[in-house]
């Protein structure tokens, strides 16, 4: 009845796991007797888990990636305490416990951390910037959301109920076949990343549309901000690249639950096709996660220097050949597979040729900086923290782009230092940016500076004390994922990667604090003008936080950074526009179809882990019934009267124009 | 295209229905062609799903380990039934948004009925033809090519089958709402879903099964 499910599935012989898991049991229990003692659920539901507001779909996102952030560090901080520790002995961790850590890590990280958080803080500010009032659409917006948050919670209940793969974040047969990997550990794996990866897929086909075909009057391609095109590539590349890890996950699914031969040692499959597969759409990942960050850096280098972008054209220009070059690298991820020189040398200069655009961006910010007048928030912080961390893991890049250098780096910890230079320098310091210069937009109180500041340098210190050893151990021939190892000559660099980790851990619990503390102390940190940063782009033009509506009119958007101008024209004339005349806005009616597609994947999930066919079978008809329910609905949008519209922007131009006498002309 | 479209949209804000007004923005593209311009979106990125299919197909087809090769297993004459089958029925598809179109009710069942049953057919069709493989020792267990072969055809098959899910429904809603704004929405992406499958069907036939049975 119950497939491969029994009692021996809950690890209760592991210390480790059982206070962890009576921890989060605890947590949960708390969090939600608090929100129903306090009567929050209608509130919670009503405004959150049912919104189909993109902002709020985007916060949701957000909350979400910091979440599974901590779950992530966890396990980081887990692995750096084992390899300082575990010379000439087994260190605290058995191996099947730290490989699944380390597979745990690597998933978690980039598919629960990094997409959902790159992909909330587009969906907040993309409509915004595009002067528009909503998504393309809406509601597959929220079910994108929530099959995401459906992949989450299936790895985390395979901490508690069986068990987490441990063939790395990428599961490469033939170790992840059945053979070798008879757990459910990689089935858990497999269902957690084709389900969150059904709802990157509709988010990514909501939001091409969104920037494509939903935009202000006037808003045309070239007037678009950076943040918008570069969403724009990221989401081409999510429409592109997503269905081949679909196809490829589905395909080792088929091996593993039919007797499918496509990646066994057996019957002619072929592994190395996997690995072809894989990166086919790994190496477009890696550019969907960083796009988005080359973005949000590019605002705030303009914000906070106050000068218009440099380069607008080539930045756009750079953003897409990073597009479409992203999808001609793959293989350069195992040149040791034995392609032969040629294709290894052309996959090799084709990687190195990605370094020009990027290296076109980056000095378009340094010169976007160049007699500016440069303001050293956060936000700025972290742009600048970024440009020097990702210059030194770009040219790791370029080294590791050499065939020869890389038959020696190949899975060296050398390989591990550069993609986390990379992928920590940029994408994490770029989402802390956007995370900072946007919190304001969206719950209208800045994040204290002080404490944001010094999360700053503890991460940024903390992260070169943790990864620059990493690059000597590489060269000192020390090979990813070790459990254990007999070279006393590494040990004192892994204690200090261990220690960089514990200064980062710092830097953590500085953000939670930061957050605490400005939620707390909101009233002294409120922006009242909606425009806290002397903004450039569209979106600072809206109250903070912005109504369910975003715009009480459409912008007509005149040229490039439409409100720069707006504010510097109502700069001169001491005056605003005049009051325009305010109609009925129609918006989406919130739906619950998300919240509950949620439920059935997670059971359909849990079922086909388990093999409890029946279940399976069951939660596929309710998932279909909720397809069939949400067709048959007859009322789709509700109106907002004009009234309420009026009142809402006569508010924020009542503040604006109590701005006005203390902003002064740009230079 | 764009003729047929523009006759379209007349027809339906023709139709009198107070909710089309309120449904249309008051600038920018209407929500007719943004809903179809996301759905080509979707459907392209249903193609790439099947070009990583047919690239493993491609790569594996030669890694037989032993067993059949397609020139032992393919009965050309079935296929091509089945190959008639469904683009016969995307004609009927194509009837059935003419009648939808025109709101013609008895043209519309009529021909999304004829659609259902050309689909059914198409996909027992292939059931037959998986389970004679199957029971001949050449199931997808076979070999690596055989793991492609089904692999590839069956998402095929899947995705005809999902699509005459959603045929039912889509007669359900047209009865049960009538011909309103956002069901003529979903008939245009169902029929463009219908026509995609078509156009990889006809990849897959000339692929696998035309070159699958040709001599080397």
């Amino acid at each position: 009845m119950w497939g491969k499910l029994s009692w021996e599935a809950v690890p209760l012989h592991e210390p480790i796991v059982m206070i962890t898991s009576a921890v989060v049991a605890i947590t949960i229990t708390a969090v939600l007797a608090w929100v129903i003692v306090k009567g929050h659920l209608p509130y919670i539901w009503k405004e959150w888990l049912s919104s189909v507001d993109h902002k709020r779909i985007g916060v949701m996102y957000i909350v979400l990636a910091l979440v599974m952030l901590l779950r992530g560090f966890a396990d980081a901080i887990m692995m750096r305490a084992q390899q300082a520790f575990a010379m000439g002995n087994v260190g605290f961790l058995p191996p099947e416990h730290y490989n699944q850590i380390f597979s745990a890590h690597g998933t978690i990280m980039i598919f629960f951390v990094a997409m959902p958080f790159v992909i909330g803080l587009m969906n907040f500010a993309v409509p915004l910037q595009l002067g528009a009032r909503d998504v393309a659409f809406p509601v597959l917006n929220s079910v994108g959301f929530w099959l995401t948050a459906t992949g989450a919670l299936l790895v985390n209940i395979s901490l508690f109920i069986g068990e987490f793969a441990r063939v790395g974040w990428l599961p490469y047969p033939p170790l992840s076949e059945l053979n070798y990997s008879p757990g459910v550990g990689v089935d858990y794996y497999l269902w957690a990343l084709q389900i969150s990866g059904a709802g990157t897929l509709l988010s990514g086909v909501n939001l091409v549309t969104t920037v494509l075909k939903v935009r202000a009057p006037g808003m045309n391609y070239l007037r678009m901000p950076i943040f918008c095109w570069t969403t724009l590539a990221s989401n081409l590349l999510i429409v592109a690249a997503f269905p081949i890890l679909t196809a490829t996950l589905a395909m080792l699914l088929l091996d593993r639950y039919l007797g499918f031969h496509f990646f066994t040692n057996d019957a002619g499959g072929n592994p190395m096709m996997f690995m072809n597969l894989i990166w086919a759409w790994g190496h477009p990942e890696v550019y969907i996660l960083v796009l988005p960050a080359f973005g949000i850096f590019s605002e705030v280098f303009a914000t906070f220097s106050a000068k218009p972008l440099f380069g607008y054209r080539s930045m756009v220009a750079a953003t897409m050949a990073i597009c479409i070059l992203s999808f001609m690298v793959w293989l350069h991820h195992f040149f040791t597979m034995g392609a032969g020189a040629d294709v290894n040398a052309i996959f090799g200069i084709a990687t190195m040729i990605i370094a020009v655009p990027t290296g076109v961006k980056i000095y378009n910010w340094l010169f976007t900086m160049y007699s500016g007048r440069v303001v050293f928030e956060p936000p700025m912080l972290w742009a600048l923290g970024f440009v020097v961390t990702f210059i030194i893991g770009g040219m790791t890049g370029v080294l590791l782009a050499v065939p020869p250098a890389d038959f020696v780096l190949h899975n060296s910890l050398f390989l591990v230092a550069h993609f986390h230079n990379v992928i920590i320098g940029g994408v994490v310091f770029g989402l802390f940016a956007g995370y900072e210069y946007w919190f304001p937009k969206a719950f209208g109180f800045r994040l204290h500076k002080g404490l944001g500041v010094a999360a700053f340098w503890f991460w940024i210190v903390g992260f070169f004390v943790a990864f620059m050893p990493l690059y000597a151990l590489g060269l000192m021939g020390m090979t990813r994922r070790m459990q254990h190892y007999d070279v006393p000559e590494w040990q004192p660099w892994l204690q200090v990667a261990a220690a960089g980790a514990a200064l980062i851990a710092i830097g953590v619990a500085l953000q939670v604090i930061q957050l605490v503390w400005s939620i707390r102390h909101r009233e002294s940190l409120r922006d009242t003008t909606g425009d806290p940063w002397n903004g450039r782009t569209l979106e600072w033009m809206t109250p903070s936080p912005p109504p369910m509506f975003n715009y009480a009119v459409m912008p007509d958007i005149g040229g490039v950074e439409a409100y720069w101008m707006r504010k510097q024209s109502a700069i001169e004339r001491r005056a605003l526009l005049p009051e325009p005349e305010y109609h009925d806005i129609h918006m989406p009616r919130n739906s619950s179809a998300g919240f509950i597609c949620a439920f059935f994947s997670a059971t359909m999930g849990f079922a086909l882990i388990w093999h409890i066919w029946w279940l399976v079978a069951m939660a596929f008809v309710g998932a279909w019934a909720v397809f069939v329910v949400v067709a048959w609905r007859d009322e789709h949008e509700e109106a907002i009267p004009a009234a309420t519209v009026a009142a809402v922007d006569r508010a924020n131009r009542a503040a604006r124009e109590a701005a006005l006498p203390t902003l002064r002309p740009a230079t | 295209m764009s003729a047929l479209a523009e006759n379209y949209q007349g027809a339906v804000a023709g139709g009198g229905h107070a909710q089309q007004l309120t449904e249309e923005p008051e600038h920018g593209p209407s929500k007719r062609i943004v809903v179809a311009y996301g759905f080509w979106i979707f459907l392209i990125s249903d193609i790439i799903l099947f070009a990583a299919l047919f690239a493993s197909y491609a790569v594996l087809t030669d890694a037989t380990a032993g067993g059949p090769r397609g020139r032992d297993l393919f009965e050309l004459p079935i296929v091509a039934f089945e190959t008639a089958c469904l683009l016969l029925s995307t004609v009927f598809c194509g009837i059935a948004g003419i009648g939808a179109q025109a709101r013609r009710k008895g043209m519309y069942y009529g021909a999304m009925a004829a659609t259902f049953v050309l689909g059914a057919t198409f996909v027992a069709i292939e059931l037959h033809e998986f389970a004679t493989m199957i029971e001949a020792g050449a199931g997808p267990s076979r070999s690596a090519f055989l793991s492609a072969f089904f692999a590839l055809i069956g998402c095929h098959g899947l995705h005809v089958s999902a699509g005459l899910l959603w045929l039912l429904t889509m007669m359900a809603q047209v009865y049960a709402k009538g011909f309103r704004a956002d069901i003529q929405r979903r008939l245009l992406c169902f029929a463009l879903f219908w026509h995609t499958l078509d156009i990889i069907w006809v990849a897959l036939f000339s692929l696998v099964y035309l070159v699958g049975v040709a001599p080397r």
